[in-house]
This record gives structure tokens, C-alpha cells and sequence, in this order.
């Protein structure tokens, strides 16, 4: 690894390197786009122009037929010989519900009859003491007193506070979904690393997993799978899993060289290489994918409610339609607990299993002895449960609720501070986010063609501009120009404010412990809070509209570029940070010389994360009155539309591939002027 | 909280067989009703659901979206869906109904009403109302900056239709509309404006809670009919449609077509379920403005109004 001179690292994007002629493109670029953006209404009037500006209807062909067609060939028609693809589905569905109906018997339900007042208890589920002693026991064994106080502090936060019986039907798809989610995960990336085809073949379908939004292929999967839990769960592995793949690729290309090379000296097998030798030394890298999809499974808790997993997020959003903004903050904060309860947790225990084992030879029964305590507080309680209710769920009367509290908060800066609140409004509103619609919106369509294909070209020659120019022409093709600009405006904004915020973030982050831990449940709480329970209050201070839309695709996308920014810091190698310090650097110069440039790569990442999270918050900004790709969306679901909703989102996917492909041969330029090669490199 | 409480407020509540029938019945498997994400909704499902068990059948309660739930009717996942609001479920209830896996129970009985609507005390800054016609001298009152000089009237999401823009352009409005995305945020919104008792000016249904909450009216417009929406000359603006009000419709109930087959009794109970607008509106507020569980709520109603229900089951 050579190491980089800080003038290179610094260097403006069109670098010094470059003749003199490609130094002026990007900044001519611009200038004409200004001039185009202002100039277009009035080259529109001259004749003959404007299907230069608007896309000519002639140029748009119905694929949504195509897809319906196709949609409907898919559900009712297909089939391999023996039995449909319904069938099939069908099956899998089957095996799905299996493990999770166990889980809901032991978690939820146990096994009871008939209903209301005829409901007869054969057998109790776990009582809410049981499974807080579980997971205190759980935090112990894995990270020690510490994380076993902060684990059953979270599941008493459920019960107190009313929420255990809704946070166990989530917790139950959720031990589901996430096992479900990282093997998947896991395998594709393990196999994307062997193979560069199969990964080039899977980029497009992970993005398309991750961005073509949930509501687009709502109905078909319901279709597929059925009406209920399972296709809830189908749907959240579907939209939980990409991140783990990408890591887990990323993750094994990064393993140090040397490590390689003693598991080719050592004689490993491929099999032994992978899962003996790469696997465990990636192991911290994937713990950040294993985060992820635990995050993003817990942020479908709401759509998977909608068709019909149940559970805290069918809370949050009955609380929300009678606006009990109290009650959705004490859901939505219930899911943020179990979410931060089950990451610490697995983090811990990945930590724990990197440590060599310390009393080998001892039974298991002998290491942990804790094990048949734990039964016996499991079964006293069920039987406790018995004579004395308490014990088996957690009285009404010693509850307690904050409802009234969080309503009174929203009412009191309602009635006090709207009239500043809607001035700063105002004034971004119509001095920034209209002027920046309208020029978009009024930007000649094939100026942005021609500028999206010359970027593609620059950054990663002439596939990658072959690649751009078909995904703009689809997106014109589609019909879809208009709301993929403003989805564009609003998305573009979003991403720019969101890496504003969250990269200082991250860098404070990485500063320090403390500060790591505090930002670290910060963005965790951000991230897994459902954003309707936030929407509301936002919409009650800044009503429907734009911005209150991007309010909330901000807190939600801002996660990522913390978390990327803040992993990208700390993992630059020391022999660098140690040069820096023999060389004399201050802090301030070893921040902006040395670490911030070396993890350019990591935090472009992050951005990319950053796009892909705010693109998939585009159907819940619908829900306040966008016009953009997300209403199509959300307006196809509405009339069970599939061609519509599929196409809709497949433009959402257009422009998802377009960023992710850019930044990422963006990210591959900067490492390799940094010298940073090997990583990622395929 | 009891644990059957706790049962029940998971939403998915599987209802066993534990139950000794009443009558005998054509299957005992079990009816899966949908359950969606408004209070009245879910008030209508618990009663049918309750007066079926009464009856011997099996219920089971499933949460499903209120337009995505016609998936699984068409396909037999899902069997009986109680509340189809004319006024905004018609396009994909014709739509299921013309594949002929789905049919319409017949009326609930209730009535929706949407049109626009404002708090009482907007009357004090725009004395003219609730007619119409006072609308455009109180623009200003309604204006936000960005709407301004036009008034802002807040809509329903998109997908609701309504005609609001062609009706503001139709009887020469000087408004904008501005579509809230959902429901919630259309409430959310007015609860916001009612706190500051700021104008507010926005569409609102019923029945529901916020008419009932909040003390306000609705904007009176000519009278809807069927000639104002199709027939241009009709009605003030004779160059164009939609100066008129807009239609109230009843509620239907749907189910999947297999239903009269496999449980002819339980079908013709579903088609006989009658309730009208107060009375819902009186539970609804036990609920949403009282604090009262549905299912209790639900109980009382039964066991005061036997008469009622036992003519469903057996007519």
C-alpha cells in the first residue's frame, strides 16, 4: 500500500492531473445547465424545439399493459409441469409460517380457544418475566452486566408502559425474518464474491429489492403468498436483506491480504477458505450488515402490519389515525427498544464469539450454569401465572403512559412557536425548494440525458454511459418524466441536507467514545422510530407538503451516512494514522489530510445508502401530498393497479441505479488515486 | 390488562373452536373477516363478527389494507370485508366484482358524507358561510404564502377523486387545492389549525370522530346530482361539470363470491346487517372520544340490541 500524498487526497474532482481541456468540463457543464433551466420556457415557443424539452408523447409506449399481462400470467398461469408457481409460493409460505407460528405460540399466544369471554388458556406463552430473564441472562452472557441491565431495561420499558403483547407479535416476526434475512444475505454475498459475474448479475436486483418500493409488488406477493404474516414476512426479508449482501461482499474483498495468503499457504480447501478463514475475519465488517437488516426489518413493521403481521406497528398507526400522538410515540418507542435491545445484543455476541473460548473442556452444562436457572424462573412464572395473573402478563394497573405528556408538547409549540416555525418555512420553501422544482421541471429532457450519459462516461467510460442513457431513456419512455424530477428535487435535496448533517455526525462520532455511543442511539432511535409516529407532529407544525416530506426523508436517510462516515474513520489503517502523528500533524490536520480522505470510499457508501433509504421513504412522503414517483406508487396501490405500481417503481429503481453506479465508480476512482487498491476491487 | 385483552389488541385474533355451537352450521371452518385501521371500521367487523359466533360459525379477524384486502378476496384468503365506502372504494370494488370472485353484500346501512368543511369559529372572519357563494370574499382568510392571494383548501389524498379541482374551476373558486396524502394528515392538520383556532378549510367525512370532536360545518354547495357531474349546461357554470356538491353514497359490505356456497347462513346474516349513521356515530365516540375498548363497546351494544341482531341471523 503506498501512501498517498495529501495534496493528491485533496484535490478537486476534476484533479490536476487531467489536461487542461477536461478541467473546464464540469463547471461549463453547469453553467449551461443554469442557462438551459431558465432559458427553456422560452426555446419551448419556438417551433420545432420542443420535443427537445418536454418528452414528446410520441417517444411513450405503455409497458404497464406488459407488466399486468405479465403479472397476471405469473399468478394465475405459470407453472413448472407438476404444480403452478402459485403453487410453489404457496409452499413456501407454508414452510415460512412454521417457524413462526412456533414462535408466536411461545412468544404470543401459547395455545388458547375461542375468544373474549369464552377464551380458554390450555397452555400460557412465556410470561413477560420469563422473557425478560431470557434476554437480562442473554445481555450478561454476551457483554456483562452493563448490556444485561440495558436489554431487560428495554423489554420493561414494554410492559410497563403497555406494550408487551403488540411487541411480542412483532418480535416474533421479527426472530423470523432476521435469521431469514442474514443467511440469505450472507450466501449471495459469499457467492457475489466468488464470483464477479454473479455479483454484476445481482447489483440491478439488489437495488431493485431495495428501492422498487414495498407497495409497488404488495399485491402480487399477497397473491403469491397469501393474505397474512407470511407475506409480511416474505416482503420484509425482501427489503431487509440487500444491505447485508453488499457488506458481506464489501466485507470479504477488504480481508488484508496477508490473511489470504495463509489460508492458500495452510492448504484450506475453497469451502474451509471462505467459511473458516474470511468469514470470521470479516466478521466486524458484517456485524454492520447484521445492524442493518435487524434496522430495516424493524422499519417494515409498519407496512407489514398493514397486511396483516399485527403488532406494534398496527399501533402506531391506529394511535395515528385517531391522532393520538401520545400513544404512537409510546408504540413507535417501544420498536425503537426492541430494536436497539436485539442490535446491541447480536453485536455483543458477535464480539463474543471473536474472543477465543476461555474454559475448553468443561461441559456446556458446566460453562453455563445460568442455563437451568433459567427454565426454573421460566416455568415458576407459568405456573405463578396460574394462581396469580402478574405474574403471566404485566397488570393494567401498574402501568404507565406518557401519552398525555407528548400530546400536551406537540399542542404547547403548536399554539406558541407556529408563527416562526411557518416563517423559516416560508422562507426556504419559496426561496430554495420551489425555485429548485421549477428548475428542474422546466429543464430540457434531453440536456439531462445528455448530462447524466457524459457523467456516466467520465466516471466510468462507455458501459456505464450506455447504462445511464438507457435508464433516463426508460424513465422517459414511461411516461414518467415529470414525478421522476421532482422525485429528483425532493429526493436530491433530502440526500445534500441529510450528508450535511450526518457526515459532521459521523466524524463527531468517531471522535469519541462517549460521543460514538450517544450520536450511535441517536440515529439508532432515528432510524428504527417508525416515521409516521414523527410524521404527524411534522405535518401538525408544518402542514402537508413538501416540506414536511422532507423533514422526514432527512431523519430517515440521515442514519447511513453517520454510521458509514463514523466506521470509515475509525477503520483507517494505523500505520497511516502513526505516520501522520511521526510527521507531526495536529489534530485538525490529521483529520482532514490524513483520515477524511482515506475514507472517502466509505462514506461515498454511506451516501449511497443515504439515496437508497431516501428513494425507499419516497411512499411515505405520498402519504403527505408529494407529486412524485412515491404517489404513483401509492395511487397504483390505491386501484390494485400492478402495471402501474410496478412501473412507477421501477422509475424509483432507474434512479437508484443511476446514483449507486455513478458514486460507485466515483468511489472507485478516489481509491484508486489513493492507492487504496484491492478494496472492493473486482 | 388481562391477558385476554392483550389477546385481542394483537389484532390477529384467532377465534378456536372452543365455543359449543348454537345452530348448527354449513362449515366450521373458519370466516376470515378483515380488520382495517379506522374506529368505525372496526366496530361494524366486531359486531358482525360477534352476531356469527352467536350463530355457531368460527370468525377469525385478520388485519388487512383496506384496498390491498381485495387480493385476498378475489383469491379466498380473505372472506368478508364490512365497510367498501362508495365514495372512495368504488373503482376497486368494481373491479374485484367484475372478476366474479367478489360480490357486494349489499348497503350497511350508513351513509358516507364528504364534502368541505370548517371550524365554527372561521364564521366570526367569513360570516357568509356555510354558503358557498362566500367563499371567494373570504379567500384571503384561507391563504397560506405559498397559495397566496388564493385561498388553500386541503383535500383528500389524490386517490379519493372528489373533482375538487374541477369543482373549484367550475364555480370559479379562487382557491388552490392541495392534497394531503392521507387521512391522518388531513386530521393532523386540522387538529393543528383547531389549537390555534387558526381558519382552516379542508375536506372531511363522516362518520367519523373530527366532525364529532370538532364543532364545525359543512360548506353548503348545489345540491349533487348525477346531471351536475355529467352534464355541462347543468347547473350554474353552463360551460362545465362539477359545480355542484358532492355525492353521499352508502357504505357497502363485500365478500369473496365462495362465501353463499360454503356458508349460505352466515352469508345471508351478512347481507341482512343493517346499522345507520347515529348510531355509529354514538359508538364510535364511546370509543375514540371516551376511551373505550372495542371490544367492550362492541359487548354493551349486543347484549342491549338482541332483538336487532338475532333478526339478522335468523332471517
Amino acid at each position: 500500500m503506498t501512501l498517498a500524498a495529501p495534496d493528491h487526497a485533496t484535490a478537486s474532482p476534476a484533479g490536476p492531473q487531467r489536461p487542461g481541456a477536461q478541467r473546464w468540463l464540469w463547471p461549463v457543464a453547469l453553467l449551461l445547465t443554469l442557462a438551459l433551466g431558465w432559458a427553456a420556457p422560452l426555446l419551448e415557443a419556438l417551433p420545432g424545439l420542443g420535443w427537445l424539452i418536454r418528452v414528446p408523447s410520441a417517444l411513450v409506449i405503455d409497458m404497464q399493459a406488459a407488466v399486468r399481462g405479465f403479472m397476471d400470467w405469473l399468478v394465475n398461469r405459470a407453472h413448472f409441469g407438476l404444480f403452478t408457481f402459485r403453487e410453489l409460493t404457496r409452499g413456501i409460505a407454508w414452510l415460512v409460517d412454521q417457524p413462526y407460528q412456533a414462535a408466536r405460540f411461545v412468544l404470543v399466544e401459547g395455545w388458547v380457544e375461542g375468544r373474549g369471554a369464552r377464551a380458554v388458556t390450555h397452555f400460557p406463552p412465556l410470561s413477560w418475566i420469563a422473557i425478560t430473564a431470557i434476554v437480562t441472562t442473554m445481555g450478561w452472557h454476551a457483554g456483562g452486566w452493563r448490556l444485561a441491565a440495558f436489554v431487560g431495561g428495554c423489554f420493561l420499558y414494554l410492559a410497563v408502559f403497555g406494550q408487551w403483547a403488540s411487541a411480542m407479535v412483532t418480535l416474533a416476526s421479527i426472530v423470523i425474518a432476521v435469521p431469514f434475512g442474514v443467511g440469505l444475505g450472507l450466501l449471495l454475498g459469499v457467492a457475489a464474491y466468488l464470483s464477479p459475474r454473479f455479483d454484476r448479475a445481482l447489483r440491478p436486483v439488489l437495488d431493485l429489492m431495495q428501492t422498487v418500493p414495498i407497495f409497488a409488488y404488495l399485491v402480487p406477493i399477497l397473491f403469491l403468498f397469501g393474505f397474512g404474516p407470511v407475506a409480511a414476512l416474505v416482503a420484509t426479508v425482501i427489503y431487509a436483506m440487500p444491505p447485508m449482501v453488499r457488506v458481506t461482499t464489501l466485507a470479504l474483498h477488504s480481508v488484508p491480504e496477508e490473511i489470504r495468503e495463509f489460508a492458500a499457504m495452510v492448504g484450506c480447501t475453497r469451502n474451509q477458505r471462505i467459511w473458516r478463514v474470511l468469514v470470521p475475519a470479516a466478521k466486524p465488517d458484517l456485524m454492520v450488515g447484521v445492524n442493518q437488516v435487524i434496522m430495516l426489518s424493524l422499519n417494515m413493521v409498519i407496512i407489514a402490519s398493514m397486511i396483516g403481521a399485527g403488532g406494534l406497528g398496527f399501533d402506531v398507526l391506529n394511535a395515528l389515525r385517531r391522532l393520538n400522538i401520545g400513544a404512537g410515540i409510546e408504540a413507535g418507542l417501544a420498536i425503537v427498544a426492541l430494536a436497539v435491545a436485539l442490535d446491541r445484543l447480536s453485536q455483543a455476541y458477535a464480539r463474543r464469539s471473536a474472543r477465543p473460548p476461555t474454559a475448553s473442556g468443561m461441559s456446556w452444562l458446566a460453562r453455563n450454569r445460568w442455563a437451568p436457572a433459567l427454565v426454573a424462573v421460566a416455568v415458576l412464572s407459568g405456573l405463578l401465572g396460574l394462581i396469580w395473573p402478574p405474574a403471566q402478563s404485566f397488570p393494567a394497573e401498574w402501568q404507565i403512559t406518557t401519552r398525555d405528556f407528548w400530546a400536551s408538547l406537540v399542542r404547547t409549540i403548536n399554539v406558541n412557536y407556529f408563527d416562526q416555525l411557518e416563517a423559516f418555512k416560508n422562507a426556504l420553501l419559496l426561496n430554495v425548494m420551489i425555485p429548485l422544482r421549477r428548475f428542474l421541471l422546466a429543464l430540457p429532457w434531453v440536456w439531462v440525458l445528455a448530462l447524466v450519459t457524459l457523467a456516466g462516461w467520465r466516471l466510468g467510460g462507455a458501459r456505464l454511459a450506455g447504462l445511464c442513457a438507457a435508464l433516463v431513456m426508460f424513465i422517459a419512455m414511461a411516461g414518467l418524466w415529470e414525478p421522476a424530477m421532482i422525485t429528483l428535487y425532493l429526493c436530491g435535496l433530502s440526500v445534500v441536507i441529510a450528508a450535511l448533517i450526518g457526515i459532521p455526525l459521523g466524524v463527531l462520532a468517531a471522535s469519541g467514545h462517549r460521543a460514538g455511543r450517544v450520536i450511535g442511539g441517536f440515529i439508532d432511535t432515528l432510524q428504527t422510530l417508525p416515521s409516521f409516529v414523527y410524521l404527524i407532529p411534522v405535518v401538525m407544525l408544518f402542514r402537508v407538503g413538501d416540506f414536511a416530506a422532507m423533514i422526514a426523508v432527512v431523519l430517515y436517510a440521515l442514519a447511513p451516512a453517520v454510521r458509514y462516515t463514523a466506521h470509515g474513520l475509525r477503520s483507517v489503517p494505523s500505520e497511516l494514522i502513526e505516520a501522520g502523528t511521526v510527521s507531526g500533524c495536529t489534530r485538525w490536520q490529521m483529520l482532514w489530510r490524513i483520515r477524511l480522505p482515506m475514507a472517502v470510499p466509505e462514506i461515498l457508501l454511506g451516501i449511497n445508502q443515504t439515496i437508497m433509504l431516501a428513494l425507499s421513504m419516497l411512499v411515505i412522503t405520498a402519504l403527505v401530498g408529494t407529486r412524485d414517483l412515491g404517489q404513483e406508487v401509492y395511487i397504483a396501490l390505491t386501484r390494485a393497479d400492478v402495471g402501474q405500481g410496478i412501473i412507477a417503481g421501477l422509475g424509483v429503481a432507474a434512479i437508484a441505479i443511476i446514483a449507486d453506479r455513478l458514486i460507485a465508480a466515483g468511489a472507485a476512482r478516489t481509491r484508486a488515486r489513493l492507492g487504496l487498491t484491492g478494496r472492493g476491487g473486482s | 390488562m388481562t391477558f385476554r385483552n392483550l389477546m385481542a389488541s394483537a389484532a390477529v385474533v384467532a377465534l378456536g373452536a372452543g365455543a359449543p355451537a348454537l345452530a348448527q352450521v354449513e362449515s366450521s371452518d373458519p370466516i376470515r373477516m378483515t380488520l382495517h385501521d379506522w374506529t368505525g371500521q372496526l366496530i361494524t367487523t366486531n359486531i358482525m363478527a360477534r352476531v356469527l359466533e352467536e350463530a355457531g360459525y368460527n370468525v377469525e379477524l385478520v388485519q388487512a389494507d383496506y384496498l390491498a384486502q381485495f387480493a385476498g378476496l378475489k383469491t379466498g384468503d380473505l372472506h368478508v370485508a364490512m365497510e367498501m365506502w362508495e365514495t372512495t372504494g368504488r373503482e376497486a370494488m368494481d373491479e374485484a366484482v367484475a372478476t366474479g370472485t367478489v360480490v357486494n353484500m349489499g348497503s350497511t346501512g350508513m351513509e358516507a358524507i364528504e364534502e368541505w368543511w370548517y371550524p365554527s369559529y372561521v364564521k366570526e372572519l367569513c360570516p357568509g358561510l356555510p354558503d358557498w357563494t362566500a367563499l371567494n370574499d373570504c379567500a384571503e382568510v384561507f391563504a397560506t404564502a405559498e397559495t397566496a392571494p388564493r385561498g388553500r383548501y386541503l383535500g383528500g389524498p389524490v386517490t379519493w377523486g372528489g373533482f375538487d379541482p374541477e369543482r373549484v374551476e367550475a364555480l370559479g373558486l379562487n382557491y388552490e387545492v392541495i392534497h394531503a396524502g392521507t387521512d391522518a394528515a388531513l386530521f393532523a392538520e386540522l387538529e393543528s389549525a383547531y389549537q390555534r383556532q387558526a381558519p382552516i378549510l379542508l375536506w372531511v367525512y363522516a362518520p367519523h370522530w373530527a366532525p364529532m370532536q370538532f364543532d364545525g360545518e359543512w360548506v353548503e354547495f348545489p345540491e349533487y346530482t348525477a346531471e351536475c357531474y355529467e352534464d355541462p349546461s347543468w347547473g350554474i357554470n353552463p360551460d362545465m361539470a362539477f359545480d355542484c356538491g358532492k355525492p353521499r353514497g352508502p357504505i357497502w359490505k363485500v365478500a369473496w363470491a365462495g362465501v353463499a356456497d360454503k356458508w349460505p347462513g352466515a352469508a345471508s346474516a351478512i347481507e341482512a346487517f343493517s346499522i345507520d349513521n347515529d348510531t355509529m356515530g354514538g359508538l364510535i365516540a364511546l370509543v375514540d372520544l371516551e376511551g373505550g375498548a372495542v371490544e367492550d363497546v362492541v359487548e354493551d351494544w349486543l347484549w342491549e340490541n338482541e332483538d336487532t341482531w338475532r333478526a339478522w341471523v335468523e332471517g
